[in-house]
């Protein structure tokens, strides 16, 4: 691992986004937790971007923007974010928002609407070749996500322009907001989509620092664009979370959504910074 | 209009490398004199509105002008949230090019008619409005619009012979423009539907009633002083569009004359009635609608006896 990449480590990234949702008393604590390695992979090493504002930045959409603070936690080690801002976090008046807003430096687009993110960056990609620059656009979707349509009208048109300069990364968690992606709309043959519509498809464990580093770093072989499905663990590093328990609301079935939606108590706060200054 | 705007469009083209021209697979013998002269600033992203504009907001945080091309109702009303959460929140130079306003479509029936997207665009503050009348308004209109910093809509007419007597060509953002004065009336009418109000204003005279009529085309900024300084002249008050009444000429003027306490009284000519599934041209329409120039001398008459 070079210096880079420690630099923004997962541990530090997830040590952020408990103490960040715990002082803001929000939940999307188990989406954030399940991107960690993904982000940390793209802000250490992948991207391309001198600073903020450079124009000839990589860029990256984090189109799954429910994610933000995971974003955040990574701008922030980056050095593109103050501790000031990021106290900020869901408070009053603030530009840090559980979505991400582009009026943040280090926000390339505003998301939060799911299905809308990938078609900006087919067009950052488009404009990348356009203006005959070798930039590359990072999109981070969710497999809940491939349900929108809109998503697969870029899959279409990502494709018949060759936008091999474009990476969409799907975080496969398995789950989405009311329940189970196999349960709701089945995606389990997500790589069979994606490769009908014309893309290069990758399978990586979406933990795996070293794996992501490689599949997001290699040069693209052809000239379709490529999708990474990263199959991830909602929840990842808090062992009652990943298992889809809520140690407060006890009430509650036994499911990771739950971490969708729940706020951490003192306990839980505690329980899962101790299990992250555990891990490697 | 159609003519005007890609004529004038090449011209800016051929001197603004920023320019880039989308479109939702439509506009067959329109489009092609741009595709031809810069075939690789032509970008048709098929039959998907919603990956255009978003496409088209990932171009212009790039650095382009990208216009996004369409049937007026799939430019505006199926991307709508594409457009809201895209150009309008990231305040990005995307053109959206709606054709056909009102009933233009005519025999293509009701899925075609654009009777919403001026009130529907007007709810999103940040996007510049332009509604010209004719095909000279819409000329110096997209001409003088290129460099605004924001995103714009415009809503266009297929119609290249239109034209409004009195318009000149003239557009100014903010501004209206009064193309007949007279003193017992004022008729505020917005887009090709114009024609109409300036040709009920002749029938009028002839009976001795003598019409102001103001052109509306353009919103945000809205042109809220020129309309407040006429119509503060006149106790009668008619607005005529081919829009439905909510959220467009008649509401804006309504609002005017409410907010700025004028003591006149609002007619709004507008459509107020959902599809009956029937279609007709674009002159038919207007007359089953109440909208054209008999239907504009009937409510006028009505309005200066009451």
């Amino acid at each position: 691992m070079s210096m880079a990449q420690q630099t923004i480590s997962p541990k530090q990234m997830r040590r952020i986004i408990l103490s960040q949702s715990r002082r803001a008393n929000v939940g999307h604590i188990g989406c954030c937790l399940c991107v960690v390695e993904i982000l940390s992979a793209l802000y250490s090493s992948v991207l391309r971007a001198e600073s903020p504002g450079d124009p000839e930045r990589d860029r990256f959409i984090l189109s799954k923007g429910h994610a933000g603070l995971a974003l955040y936690a990574a701008l922030f080690l980056k050095g593109w974010l103050s501790e000031g801002e990021l106290e900020t976090f869901c408070g009053d008046n603030t530009l840090l928002g559980v979505h991400p807003e582009a009026a943040l430096p280090g926000v390339d687009f505003t998301t939060g609407s799911l299905g809308h993110g990938l078609s900006m960056a087919a067009g950052a990609a488009l404009a990348a070749r356009l203006q005959g620059s070798a930039r590359r656009v990072f999109c981070l979707i969710s497999d809940g996500e491939c349900n929108e349509g809109s998503v697969w009208e870029t899959a279409m048109f990502a494709a018949q322009h060759r936008l091999s300069n474009l990476l969409v990364i799907v975080d496969r968690n398995g789950q989405q907001a009311l329940g189970l992606t196999c349960d709701i709309i089945d995606t389990s043959n997500l790589a069979d989509r994606w490769r009908a519509f014309g893309w290069n498809i990758a399978e990586v464990d979406g933990h795996s620092l070293p794996d992501l580093v490689d599949v997001f770093s290699a040069s693209a072989t052809t000239q379709t664009p490529r999708i990474v499905l990263a199959k991830t663990t909602f929840g990842k590093g808090v062992s009652y979370m990943e298992r889809g328990i809520s140690l407060t609301q006890t009430q509650l079935p036994v499911q990771p959504i739950n971490w969708h939606y729940l706020p951490m108590s003192e306990h839980e706060y505690q329980l899962a910074l101790e299990e992250v200054e555990r891990s490697n | 209009m159609r003519k005007a705007f890609i004529e004038v469009l090449c011209e800016l083209a051929s001197s603004d490398d920023r320019i880039v021209l989308m479109t939702g697979d439509l506009g067959f013998m329109a489009l092609e004199p741009f595709r031809e002269r810069f075939p690789h600033r032509f970008i048709n992203a098929g039959v998907a509105e919603q990956n255009m504009i978003g496409v088209a907001t990932g171009l212009a945080e790039a650095g382009f002008r990208p216009y996004a091309y369409s049937i007026a109702p799939f430019a505006s009303l199926r991307p709508f949230e594409f457009i809201r959460n895209g150009p309008v929140m990231h305040r990005l130079p995307v053109r959206i090019v709606g054709m056909g306003m009102g009933f233009e479509y005519g025999h293509s029936g009701s899925s075609h008619y654009a009777l919403e997207d001026i009130g529907v665009m007007r709810t999103l503050p940040g996007l510049t409005i332009v509604v010209p009348a004719d095909s000279s308004q819409a000329a110096t209109a997209i001409r003088d619009t290129h460099d605004v910093a924001g995103p714009v809509y415009y809503s266009l007419g297929k119609d290249d012979k239109i034209s409004v007597p009195g318009l000149n060509g003239c557009f100014e953002l903010g501004r209206v423009q009064v193309v007949r004065q007279g003193g017992d009336v004022a008729i505020v009418a917005m887009g090709s539907i114009s024609q109409e109000a300036v040709a009920g204003a002749a029938k009028l005279s002839k009976r001795g009633i003598e019409a102001t009529i103001i052109v509306v085309s353009n919103f945000n900024p809205d042109p809220e002083d020129d309309l407040f300084e006429v119509l503060s002249r006149f106790r009668s008050v008619v607005s005529v569009e081919a829009q439905t009444v909510s959220g467009g000429l008649g509401a804006f003027v309504a609002y005017v004359i409410a907010s700025r306490g004028l003591s006149c009284r609002l007619r709004v000519m507008g459509v107020r009635t959902s599809s009956d599934g029937t279609s007709g041209n674009q002159p038919e329409r207007w007359r089953k609608y109440g909208l054209d120039r008999d239907s504009i001398v009937e409510v006028v008459l009505g309005a200066v006896s009451g």
